[in-house]
């Protein structure tokens, strides 16, 4: 590593479906202070700036450029990524490989997303091959739905286990001021609620957000003068393994698998459901929050449904997941991979407040999207080797 | 700072119109060019980094297209958005983070397949400027006017770099346009957007380019003789065009000069031997020029029309033919990357230049060149 890369500040928008109250700069702008008077830093200190959000859910191109109102990437490097809903998540492993380097002692990440001004499932269909699989699967829901229909079938799994996830999440963001959606639900009304697409229920996905995060990271040689406690990264890891849907193995995430098995080699983990203190997954639906921590080698194949009901990842619990709610309680989709990355960090530096887990050493953050891909970051409050 | 080396490059042709093959067929073919130009496989490449844009594209997650066919699979990966330039830039610090060894870097592009005035119009602010019909041409055109405006550069010194560009290409077998023109022909070409004459602007072309970039404890390790990134730069005007002095491009000349200081050049005139710059339209080359210190400002066409920029001349640019002569959007960084790369190797073929050690590659992101990034690429470490 020629630079060690820690988190020095955050700052979140607040998130609605709509906020017509704000352009997209501004939205961008409401994030980018918060981070730069969390880290007690100015514009005039940041050394270069990584923005991504999804094109054609605001219909603008070369954002990267035009944002620079709000992002204040005037006269500075700024380059755009962009990987659909692992974004944010990509943006902020850009930014550690950007301070990595040792070209730039502190850079501004930012992923936003203004939702309210798409059509985000017919933006999402066009992301599919055009002759093979964009008539079969439209938006996101539908690949989703076929997935968890995978992973009942293998395990005899119910849509019941799934509602206790989104009980879970929706229960946890009552403590998180930045989430969208507040309102505590109980498993019935979860299952009562409309089918979107077999077995997932309405209240088993999440919304669709404005809003934007923005956060700064140091290399070491100023990180500690910023920060009194960095959240430092310890690893990063991405697959975005398929082009075609067909190609994936419905059922299980490959590409969460492959990801976090290099993760935990990279930091030498050997068993991560007791090392890890805290996990913000990008979980946007509540059968992601089955499958995919089987697939993070937390617990066995199958034994994710038992895991949760026994309140595990509850707060309190032996490694409590998405204390800030997670995505089913807000989704600005190019944001989203970085809220979790936010989040996992202010665990770290406990600053948290009403949502934060007790004595938070290693803390787990990821990004999902595309055809099933993953990225993932390692956070910890221990300078790496 | 460690330093990192590009240890292959694979291009395919520029065309007009690749109507036989996809997204995934381009990239398929210039990565495997790339990694049989390094006397590499794909084993050997650690992580990759795609570079695509969803508007061009006409495909949300466009990076979802090639990944596959980037040798993606089962490895690290990530996507940059704009020109290929920025994709290398990004793939670079991925290796000098240490994270990775070697990093495959493509961009790709398909002009056929999208309607550039529409695409480019939608990098517009979408309240105050997308209504007025503005696009990158009409954009440019005020662009030019202003330069020449501000320089007395004419429209002939405009059409000269037209005449040198299409003449370069005709010794560059992958280039889309190489004309044998007068600049008559160019002023008598269809005026596009005053002061442009079709001749005057890039074709918006398909292509796909890929270059692979190395750490430098394993640069040495494979076939070719590494070619060092000794400086790189990156920097974004305002948006606004109104906002700027169109006229001149302070961002370029803020990241010509950090890229310089990397690259421990003094004075860039003497010390470069070989320009790829990013001339979607001939006023560019010139500004472009001038900004990067590489001519004085208001010379740069008196300097054109002496010679100095012919491939035998002083200082030769785009002695591959340039964007005039084969425009893949996306990609375009990276074929600049990619032709540097061969000049200073020795290996370019009818477009060799005599003596290039050190070479400057150039790409360009948002409208009217508001963000540029630029390379100082060198035999030596």
């Amino acid at each position: 590593m020629a630079k060690r890369v820690a988190i020095v500040g955050t700052g979140q928008t607040f998130h609605t479906s709509h906020r017509p109250d704000v352009n997209g700069q501004e939205l961008i702008n409401e994030a980018v202070i918060r981070a730069l008077n969390d880290a007690d830093l100015q514009m005039k200190d940041i050394d270069a700036i990584v923005i991504g959000n999804m094109d054609h859910f605001e219909g603008i191109n070369y954002v990267d450029c035009w944002s620079v109102d709000g992002s204040g990437g005037t006269m500075k490097p700024i380059i755009k990524l962009t990987t659909g809903g692992t974004t944010g998540c990509t943006v902020a492993i850009g930014g550690y490989h950007l301070v990595g380097s040792g070209m730039f002692d502190r850079v501004l990440i930012i992923g936003w997303e203004k939702n309210s001004e798409s059509d985000t499932t017919g933006a999402i269909t066009t992301a599919f091959d055009p002759i093979w699989d964009r008539l079969v699967f439209a938006g996101a829901i539908s690949g989703l739905a076929a997935e968890a229909q995978a992973y009942m079938a293998r395990y005899g799994a119910t849509d019941r286990d799934a509602a206790r996830v989104s009980v879970r999440d929706r229960k946890h963001a009552l403590n998180n001021p930045h989430a969208h959606l507040r309102r505590e639900v109980t498993l019935e009304q979860v299952l009562a609620s409309p089918i979107l697409a077999d077995p997932i229920h309405l209240l088993d996905v999440c919304p669709r957000s404005d809003g934007a995060c923005a956060v700064i990271m140091a290399s070491e040689d100023v990180a500690e003068k910023i920060c009194p406690q960095p959240d430092w990264i310890l690893g990063t890891a991405a697959r975005h393994s398929y082009s075609y849907l067909g190609d994936a193995d419905y059922g299980r995430l490959t590409s969460m698998r492959e990801g976090s098995q290099e993760l935990w080699k990279k930091a030498g983990i050997r068993e991560p459901r007791k090392e890890l203190d805290v996990i913000e997954l990008y979980q946007p639906y509540s059968f992601g929050g089955l499958i995919w921590i089987e697939d993070m080698g937390l617990v066995g194949p199958g034994e994710a449904p038992r895991y949760i009901w026994d309140g595990n990842t509850d707060m309190g619990g032996e490694l409590p997941i998405n204390p800030s709610g997670g995505v089913i309680s807000c989704n600005p989709i190019g944001a989203t991979g970085l809220i979790r990355c936010a989040e996992a960090a202010l665990q770290v530096m406990g600053k948290a407040e009403y949502r934060q887990v007790p004595d938070v050493k290693l803390a787990f953050s990821s990004g999902f999207g595309g055809c099933w891909w993953t990225d993932m970051i390692l956070h910890g409050r221990k300078k790496p080797h | 700072m460690d330093r990192a080396a590009i240890i292959g490059v694979g291009m395919t042709k520029i065309e007009k119109n690749k109507v036989r093959e996809t997204f995934a067929d381009m990239a398929w073919e210039a990565v495997n060019k790339a990694l049989n130009d390094a006397g590499m496989t794909i084993a050997d490449i650690d992580n990759v980094v795609t570079t695509s844009s969803d508007f061009w594209d006409g495909r949300t997650i466009s990076c979802m297209a090639v990944g596959d066919a980037s040798g993606a699979a089962h490895k690290n990966v990530s996507c940059v958005e704009g020109d290929g330039a920025y994709g290398a830039l990004y793939g670079m610090t991925r290796c000098l983070s240490g994270s990775y060894k070697t990093t495959l870097v493509t961009g790709h592009s398909k002009g056929s397949e999208g309607v550039s005035s529409l695409i480019t119009n939608a990098a517009f602010d979408p309240i105050y400027e997308r209504a007025l019909g503005l696009d990158m041409v009409t954009a440019c055109a005020l662009q030019a006017r202003a330069y020449m405006h501000r320089t007395g550069t004419t429209e002939e010194q405009l059409a000269l770099v037209s005449v040198k560009n299409h003449g370069n290409a005709l010794k560059n077998p992958l280039t889309q346009l190489p004309l044998k023109i007068t600049v008559q022909d160019v002023l008598a070409s269809e005026p596009i957007a005053d002061p442009l004459h079709k001749l005057d602007c890039s074709p918006v072309s398909d292509g796909c380019a890929a270059v692979i970039i190395a750490h430098e404890s394993v640069a040495t390790r494979f076939r070719q003789r590494p070619v060092w990134i000794r400086g790189v730069s990156f920097c974004a005007d305002s948006f606004f065009l109104g906002d700027r002095n169109l006229s001149r491009a302070r961002a370029l000349a803020a990241a010509a000069k950090k890229a310089y200081a990397m690259a421990d050049i003094n004075d860039p005139k003497k010390e470069i031997d070989v320009v790829e710059l990013h001339d979607a339209f001939t006023y560019q080359e010139l500004l472009w020029l001038e900004e990067m210190g590489l001519a004085e400002a208001a010379t740069a066409g008196k300097l054109l029309e002496k010679g100095d920029f012919d491939r035998n001349g002083r200082l030769p640019v785009n002695a591959s033919g340039g964007l005039l002569s084969g425009h893949p959007v996306i990609a375009a960084g990276l074929y600049s990357l990619a032709a540097v790369v061969r000049q200073i190797r020795g290996d370019a073929g009818g477009f060799q230049v005599k003596k290039a050690k050190t070479g400057l590659a150039h790409g360009v992101n948002g409208l009217a060149g508001q963000s540029h990034c630029v390379f100082i690429l060198d035999r030596d470490k």
